[in-house]
């Protein structure tokens, strides 16, 4: 064991930058607390001094963020491993797994920063839909009703466009979006018109991208590298506004390429003292803290705490993993759709979300109770060289270029598919793989529920129609994972999706959940998890202003500064409800 | 290029026409090779024979949407990236302190490996040798298609898409920012 330098002596540590770690500092410096952000990743999005102008290293250049793992992890440094069951052995792929960036802001970096709300039905889907064979659902124990009042709050601190009365759908809200939604790309009027004829109900997506100058920051100028790449010029406000806030107040100790190996408890054994952390140059450090909040993400945030053997008398840690099962339907035009202007994905569809009569009929003639899909991103494709990579070499490959086969003549619906809560989906340590610092890899069991296959094969030629009513010539379905891994696409093995949920599911009942509706853990009196780790539920959208508004949430109730429920404002009454069926 | 090569004359030209193999150049196509691919195989290649190493281009802007250019100017690395880029790059080549999960092949070995497999004398022979040798490389000719196709369609400042060549062929219009597009741009078919 090597000698433990006394670092800071805080109020409140935080592990992880991200959404979730960058609202709590925001939260809890805004109280008046001292706080050290502790983050393993490295800072490639700020400086640290006061005005905190970016730091200018984000680039649109697809080798460095598509190739060479700028944002991280770097699968040689900080390994995961995948197997579908325990009958892969160890690990069926080293390296590369659900690879979320690994930096300061987290997994917001990367995004195109979609940020729907959920609707009151994803908060109790067992009462609402009934129980599902092999999987461990549960109504979550905070409804949509008292997080209202949260993800208002999030939509202003992270600055959120969007359009009310678009999405008939939507749940009530009590407040209008803080900025107007951003130019339509073409591809998605055309895609969005060719839905609307068939009956679905297209709306503007809600993005945490600036239409106009809000925060300090400018408004978006619709460069078109925006999924998988950091904005270079600040226009993405998570976590970007957070993180600035906090570090305004002078209280907020932010510290990259600082790995937590351990969370230290004091005698009691039902407090936590502090966590210790690695530096770069492989000094360990202590910090002391009144309260520790785990904002690692689903996939570190179990892997801390399984190396600790901590927070886990349920057993749950790591149990009841959850992605989106994501169904990509990609339709081939006659024409251009320029996808490389514009915020990649500018509207969405929840229609899939609502099965219809003939929906839960499907499902149960295939012995399913009922079956939810998931929102549907109408979004462009990938870069030049993903492109061309998609090719076959020689020559061919200039011809399918100049047309633009797979990018330029291409667009692609996201289902973004419920994904059920199996216990035997989990995140632990791998046996054998390590990282770096000699720390175990964790390691990702997971196989879908045929829930999700069902629903994908179900919807995925409702998807084909809609582009083919768009004008596509061909269309395409792939799924991730792939059916059969020996027959994986480019997309490989493992499960691509970066929405990685549930290992330290909330609960009433430390039986059966990690931690409490206020996200304390059951088990450390003084530890909170402010992270997609406490979701009950994948549901079937995007995760992040959920993870803000529950870090909202749990903070404020943490410095005793709840806020008041809210109700319907006038206008802005929950959406009428779809109006007309759909074929 | 200023720096100094890792692959020798020969190599180069090896790198060169197996990758004008894999995307050939054609009337308003440029082929890999005049794109640029043995330099920018090489820049990979020889990363650390320059400081700061050439494994990340700099940032915000490249100045060909305005603003100042910075993408030449290529970024440090820190200890533990500069580890896993010279284990990735080098090899583990025994080294404790490279093998924390075993040892590693690294890039320099398998082209120094793949070059000399697909033949000192692949430069001069028919197209059709060529392709035959290509078919048999397996996974090196995977590595190399994914480079060349890295090199023709990503950034200049990495070595590739010379003069824009790769961008220009397939009328993409690359990086743009600062000035981005305009709303009209982007609802306009």
């Amino acid at each position: 064991m090597p000698p433990v330098t006394p670092d800071a002596d805080a109020d409140a540590v935080v592990v992880g930058s991200g959404p979730g770690g960058a609202t709590a500092a925001d939260v809890l410096t805004a109280a008046g607390w001292d706080v050290v952000v502790l983050e393993k990743g490295p800072n490639r999005l700020l400086e640290l001094e006061a005005p905190y102008a970016l730091k200018g290293d984000l680039s649109n250049d697809e080798i460095k963020l598509w190739f060479r793992w700028f944002l991280g992890p770097d699968p040689l440094l900080e390994p995961r491993t995948y197997r579908r069951t325990e009958a892969d052995g160890d690990h069926l792929l080293v390296g590369e797994v659900n690879n979320l960036p690994s930096g300061v802001g987290g997994g917001a970096i990367h995004a195109d920063a979609k940020m729907p709300r959920f609707r009151e039905d994803d908060f109790r889907p067992l009462s609402r839909w009934g129980p599902m064979e092999g999987a461990a659902l549960a109504d979550w124990p905070v409804g949509y009703d008292e997080l209202e009042a949260y993800y208002a709050e999030a939509e202003v601190l992270v600055g959120v466009e969007g359009e009310v009365g678009a999405n008939p759908y939507a749940s009530w809200r009590s407040s209008p979006f803080p900025m107007p939604p951003g130019p339509d790309m073409y591809g998605a009027v055309v895609s969005a018109a060719a839905a609307e004829r068939l009956g679905y109900h297209p709306y503007r997506a809600p993005t945490a991208i600036n239409t106009v100058a809000y925060d300090g920051r400018p408004a978006c100028t619709n460069c078109g590298f925006c999924g998988g790449y950091g904005c270079p010029i600040g226009a993405k406000g998570d976590p970007l506004g957070p993180l600035r806030r906090a570090l305004g107040t002078g209280r907020c100790h932010l510290r990259p390429r600082s790995t937590v190996t351990e969370i230290v408890l004091d005698g009691t054994g039902r407090r936590a003292r502090g966590v210790r952390y690695l530096d770069e140059a492989g000094v360990l450090h202590e910090v002391t803290a009144r309260h520790v909040v785990l904002a690692g993400g689903a996939f570190e945030t179990p892997r801390l705490l399984l190396r600790n053997g901590l927070a886990n008398s349920s057993g749950l840690v790591g149990r009841n993993l959850t992605f989106h099962f994501q169904t990509f339907v990609a339709g081939g035009f006659p024409f251009r759709l320029h996808p490389h202007r514009g915020r990649v994905v500018t509207h969405l569809h929840d229609d899939l979300l609502v099965p219809t009569e003939a929906d839960l009929s499907a499902a149960r003639a295939a012995g399913l109770p009922w079956i939810r899909g998931g929102v549907v991103e109408h979004g462009a494709g990938p870069g030049p060289v993903m492109e061309a990579l998609a090719y076959p070499p020689g020559p061919v490959h200039n011809q399918l270029m100049r047309e633009s086969v797979a990018r330029d003549r291409l667009w692609v619906f996201t289902m973004q598919g419920e994904d059920m809560p199996q216990p035997t989906n989990r995140v632990d340590l791998d046996p054998v793989v390590r990282d770096v610092h000699g720390l175990p890899a964790g390691r990702v069991t997971y196989q879908p529920h045929g829930h999700e296959t069902f629903a994908s094969a179900h919807w995925a030629p409702a998807l084909e129609s809609v582009l083919r009513e768009a004008g596509a010539t061909w269309t395409d379905v792939s799924t991730s994972p792939p059916p059969d891994p020996a027959r994986a696409g480019p997309l490989g093995v493992a499960p691509v999706s970066r929405h990685v949920m549930g290992t330290c599911r909330m609960g009433v009942d430390p039986a059966t959940s990690v931690v409490d509706p206020l996200g304390r853990f059951h088990d450390v009196e003084n530890m909170v998890c402010a992270d997609s780790s406490v979701f009950v539920t994948s549901t079937g959208y995007n995760p992040t202003l959920t993870i803000v508004a529950l870090a909202l949430r749990a903070c404020r109730h943490l410095v005793g500064d709840p806020l008041p429920p809210t109700g319907p404002a006038g206008g802005l009454s929950p959406g009428a409800g779809p109006g007309s069926s759909r074929r | 290029m200023a720096r100094p090569p890792f692959l020798t004359p020969r190599e180069h030209a090896v790198v060169a026409a197996a990758c004008d193999r894999l995307i050939p150049p054609e009337e308003n196509s440029p082929g890999a090779a005049a794109a640029g691919a043995a330099d920018y195989i090489d820049g990979l290649l020889g990363a650390f024979l320059v400081d700061p190493p050439r494994v990340w281009a700099g940032g915000p802007f490249s100045g060909r949407g305005g603003g100042e250019a910075s993408f030449h100017r290529f970024l440090p690395l820190s200890p533990l990236e500069e580890l896993a880029w010279r284990t990735r790059i080098e090899g583990s080549r025994g080294r404790p302190e490279r093998e924390w999960n075993g040892p590693v092949v690294g890039l320099q070995e398998r082209y120094r490996e793949g070059l000399a497999a697909l033949g000192d004398d692949f430069a001069g022979m028919a197209a059709e040798e060529q392709d035959r040798r290509l078919d048999g490389a397996g996974d090196f000719a995977r590595l190399l298609y994914q480079h060349a196709c890295e090199a023709t369609y990503g950034a200049p400042e990495y070595g590739g898409n010379r003069d824009l060549a790769g961008w220009r062929a397939i009328d993409f219009p690359g990086d743009v920012l600062p000035r981005g597009w305009t709303d009209a741009e982007v609802r306009d078919p």
